[in-house]
């Protein structure tokens, strides 16, 4: 199965990005192909290098960087809601991108599932 | 279709809302704090007995646990990331945020 | 190309979060691709549509009446959840923009039917 997550919230805020990792990771782990993660309405702060959480917490950022080094995930922030909310090429995290809606309908369209992940 | 729920009962009116549209067989997995809706003896126990006579009802077993929810309605059946795609894999999803 | 059947479901009130005004975003965009949209409110959403909107003393955009002009780009498919309208005390005649209300049974057929369902 091929998989495309949309993701809606945040980080640290809501768990919604720590289940579509823990998601991402299960289906991976099955054999199954994750896509690509689009992040969307403040889901796109998920992507930016500058978060920096106590050392004993979970590093959400370099997480995505991770699957997306190690599994080929591509980590794509919708450009609309990035710029309203800051996030840019300059912070994006190493193996993430800007991209447009169209990609996200692409994702639809490509994948078996679109799973989202949100509040 | 698989339909998922993560909020309280308490907190939002998801359930109540989205049993109206699930399909009769459609299973429901209830995710982060939509766990609480599985708990036994809640004033959402008599509900979600009914909603098991028609759809296979699932809670996500590393969110019970995060949440310390151990006694559960009869015959929920518990899964965890690995069994939820699972599910996702045998149906569609509707995810109800 | 695959089409796809994509269902948009509008479940929140305008204003208070973006959901709705992003969602309408992405129903836009989605639009240009020529997949088999369609879009449901549902719950709070119903509030998306209503009438007499002016959001001039909150200092945000409105845009209830461009719910009104998806059918400029093909989104034909606008439906209301009827609970949804009535317990919120409102009719056909409070929206702006015509649509077809459903019951949820026919609602719920329509979301089993879809490859894609997005919730705003």
């Amino acid at each position: 199965m091929k998989i495309g997550i949309l993701l809606k919230q945040g980080p640290y805020n809501h768990q919604a990005s720590d289940t579509a990792y823990k998601f991402a990771e299960a289906a991976i782990r099955k054999g199954h192909t994750v896509d690509a993660v689009f992040l969307y309405n403040d889901g796109v702060i998920n992507a930016t290098k500058l978060m920096d959480p106590p050392q004993d917490d979970r590093h959400i950022a370099e997480r995505w960087s991770d699957l997306n080094r190690e599994h080929g995930v591509e980590i794509l922030a919708c450009i609309a809601a990035s710029k309203r909310r800051g996030i840019n090429e300059d912070v994006m995290i190493k193996g993430g991108a800007i991209t447009g809606l169209g990609t996200l309908t692409d994702i639809a369209i490509r994948n078996d599932r679109l799973i989202t992940f949100g509040d | 279709m698989l339909h998922t729920i993560n909020k309280s009962p308490f907190e939002s009116n998801i359930l109540e809302t989205c049993i109206r549209f699930v399909q009769p067989g459609d299973p429901i997995l209830f995710i982060e704090n939509g766990v609480y809706a599985v708990q036994a003896h809640s004033r959402f126990a008599p509900m979600l007995e009914g909603i098991r006579e028609k759809n296979p009802v699932y809670a996500l077993q590393p969110d019970l646990s995060a949440r310390g929810v151990t006694s559960l309605i009869d015959g929920v059946k518990t899964v965890d990331y690995e069994g939820f795609v699972d599910l996702v894999e045998k149906h569609k999803v509707n995810n109800w945020l | 190309m695959d089409v796809k059947k994509i269902l948009h479901v509008m479940r929140h009130a305008p204003h208070g979060t973006v959901y709705t005004y992003e969602g309408l975003e992405m129903i836009l965009m989605m639009a240009a691709y020529e997949q088999d949209l369609t879009v449901v409110f549902i719950g709070d959403g119903v509030y998306a549509l209503k009438k007499e909107q002016d959001t001039t003393d909150i200092g945000v955009k409105g845009y209830a009446r461009t719910f009104a002009a998806l059918g400029d780009y093909d989104v034909e498919k606008l439906y209301v959840d009827r609970i949804s309208l009535e317990e919120r005390g409102l009719t056909e005649e409070d929206l702006e923009v015509g649509v077809e209300i459903l019951d949820s049974e026919t609602i719920g057929r329509l979301m089993k039917e879809q490859d894609v369902v997005i919730h705003h």
